[in-house]
């Protein structure tokens, strides 16, 4: 079985962000990027299934510009077998994102693949959802908990209050949530082994956008608050405001 | 020109929650500022406050019945909501940001060719193009989307919207439609309740605990503090990595976006991805015993001090109050 695990290539979660001069994206000077943390959970998803099934192959599918082939290089490293690059170079919407994933994947030939739950950039959630509906293919988002055997796939997917237990079928896309699994480190054996590994560059599938972001603003700066005082004397005064000024309480 | 709004309305067990009822209330100011209307679905089996919908100003109150969908299914909620958005030619979809809608929104932008916008804080009309406002990376940023296709799916942040009972409330009418043959290719078979508490992700009030708790033996005391509150229990990702608490009470951005109407954080220095997670709750509260702690920098008050004194005298005062 061919496994696909799809990566995205994000500013890291403690840059400084500051917008650029189109005043629609952020300026990347001084920003250091990484493997989608939640992607993690996918590459380590995709290479135990692998090795349960006892045979097959995992490929990791990147849309981005040629520096995203580091993150592929970090999967590759984790111990995926090949690497595609589908080059973009310029933003696309998350539509435009899981069109170019769902025909790499229809390339493939693959039914089975892992997303991260969400990709800490534009935080949206929503490409592994979309590359499901475009491929006609089952979806289990926030996994937490997967088996698979032969065609069944049972999943726990966190939400409010709890897990929902969820039967579906292959093919299939999950998008991995912390808790699934941990992920593996990239030994110095597998660092290596990936500098041997082949990353095919293919030009992103043409799409119409269905949506352009227009601005891109700093949250306005919060008024400082107050400091109502520095031991338990200040509590009946914060009470106080919680009541009579905030009116929560 | 818009055709109608439809808001989708998510329910648990039968009821329909908060943000459904915040979907309805924006579907139907929107609606009257793009000179259409709104309608409202629900999907399921018995729905015991379906006649609330009525009071927020949209016109029909679809409720499309079929004990099967009782539970959420992706493929079944889909296939449901696509045939009635498409057989009576709704153009935009607004849904909430919660579980659910963040799984179903996307499917339903697929199917109805529509551009999907999620978690929006804000909409603006300029002139007819509507603008979506929506935070990237971590809260860090704000953007300001236009969605391109006529039919749009959007979904709004829970808690940031609010629920407003329209002027002239002209009752809704409610419509039932059975539905039979629904193909569901993929269904919830249980739910495994998390026990007896509180869903940050709900809640209007949470008291969350960072490291500055010391250990997972005093958690009771934020455990005392939340129940004095009505509130629920939340968590820094320090603490859960070092398990005293479980995943599920984790704010941040690796753990639950949050906006309640109040955010206490005892001993949390409030870490750019654990303010990610919170930073747009209405009121936040801070006691830490370092000054300079970067949640202050976004805590409407504060109390620089040690949390072992602070929370039971908090405890106690609130329960006074409370009584009084
Ligand atoms: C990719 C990534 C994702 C992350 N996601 C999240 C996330 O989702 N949520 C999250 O929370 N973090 C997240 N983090 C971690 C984050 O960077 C911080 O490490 C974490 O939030 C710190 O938790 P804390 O505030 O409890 O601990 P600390 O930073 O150690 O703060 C403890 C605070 O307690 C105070 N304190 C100590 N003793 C007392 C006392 N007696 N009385 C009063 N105050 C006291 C101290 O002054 C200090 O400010 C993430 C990090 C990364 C890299
Ligand atoms: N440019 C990309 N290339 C490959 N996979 C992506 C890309 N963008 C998003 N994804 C995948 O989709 C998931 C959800 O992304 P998002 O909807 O943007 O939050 C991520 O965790 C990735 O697995």
């Amino acid at each position: 079985m061919k496994i696909v695990v799809c990566v995205s290539h994000v500013p890291d979660t403690a840059s400084r962000i500051k917008v650029g001069s189109d005043g629609k994206t952020i300026d990347p000077a001084g920003v250091t990027y990484i493997i989608n943390p939640y992607d993690e959970y996918a590459v380590e998803e995709a290479l135990k299934t692998k090795e349960k099934l006892g045979a097959g192959e995992v490929v990791v599918v990147t849309l981005g510009s040629e520096n995203s082939k580091e993150t592929i290089r970090k999967a590759l490293a984790m111990g995926v077998d090949s690497g595609v690059l589908l080059k973009d170079d310029n933003q696309r919407d998350s539509f435009g994102i899981a069109k170019a994933l769902a025909e790499e994947i229809k390339a493939q030939g693959s039914q089975l693949v892992f997303m991260g739950k969400q990709s800490v950039d534009y935080d949206n959630s929503i490409v592994g959802q979309l590359t499901a509906e475009l491929l006609d293919y089952n979806c289990v988002t926030v996994c937490v908990k997967l088996e698979i055997s032969g065609e069944k796939v049972t999943a726990e997917r966190e939400i409010e209050g709890g897990r929902e237990v969820v039967e579906t079928s292959l093919p299939v896309v999950i998008t991995c949530q912390k808790g699934l699994n941990e992920p593996r480190y990239a030994s110095l054996k597998g660092i290596m082994a990936a500098k041997k590994k082949t990353i095919e560059e293919k030009s992103a599938a043409s799409y119409t956008p269905k949506s352009e972001v227009v601005g891109m603003n700093l949250p306005a700066g919060k008024q400082p608050g107050r400091i109502v005082g520095s031991d338990a004397s200040a509590v009946p005064e914060l009470v106080r405001l919680l009541k009579e000024e905030a009116k929560v309480i | 020109m818009v055709n109608k709004i439809l808001a989708v309305l998510e329910h648990r067990e039968g009821t329909i929650k908060r943000s459904g009822f915040e979907a309805a209330s924006i579907a139907a100011k929107l609606a009257k500022d793009l000179n259409t209307f709104a309608d409202a679905v629900v999907v399921g089996d018995a729905i015991s406050n379906i006649n609330e919908v009525s009071k927020y100003g949209v016109q029909k109150v679809i409720h499309l019945k079929n004990s099967e969908l009782a539970n959420y299914s992706s493929s079944g909620y889909t296939e449901v909501i696509t045939n009635l958005a498409k057989e009576s030619n709704y153009d935009i979809l607004i849904l909430s940001n919660t579980s659910l809608g963040k799984d179903l929104a996307p499917r339903l932008s697929i199917k109805l060719e529509a551009g999907c916008v999620v978690d929006c804080v804000k909409l603006n009309l300029s002139g007819s193009d509507l603008i979506l406002t929506r935070p990237t990376y971590a809260g860090k940023a704000l953007i300001d989307v236009k969605i391109l296709s006529d039919k749009k799916v959007i979904t709004l942040r829970p808690n940031v919207f609010k629920a407003m009972a329209a002027e002239n409330s002209a009752v809704a009418e409610l419509v039932v439609k059975e539905i039979s043959g629904v193909n569901l290719r993929s269904k919830v078979t249980s739910f495994k309740k998390s026990v007896g508490k509180m869903d940050v992700a709900e809640a209007d009030i949470i008291v969350s605990g960072g490291r500055g708790m010391k250990g997972p033996e005093n958690f009771h005391l934020i455990e005392e503090l939340a129940e004095a509150l009505g509130a629920a229990v939340g968590a820094s990702r320090a603490v859960v990595d070092a398990g005293w608490r479980p995943h599920n009470e984790q704010v941040g951005q690796t753990g639950k976006t949050v906006s309640p109407t109040l955010y206490v954080a005892c001993g949390i220095s409030g870490a750019i991805q654990h303010l990610a997670g919170m930073s747009s709750s209405k009121y936040i509260v801070a006691v830490n015993k370092d000054k300079d702690a970067p949640i202050f920098t976004v805590a409407d008050y504060g109390i620089t001090g040690d949390l072992f004194e602070i929370i039971p005298a908090l405890t106690n005062e609130i329960k006074k109050v409370k009584q009084s």
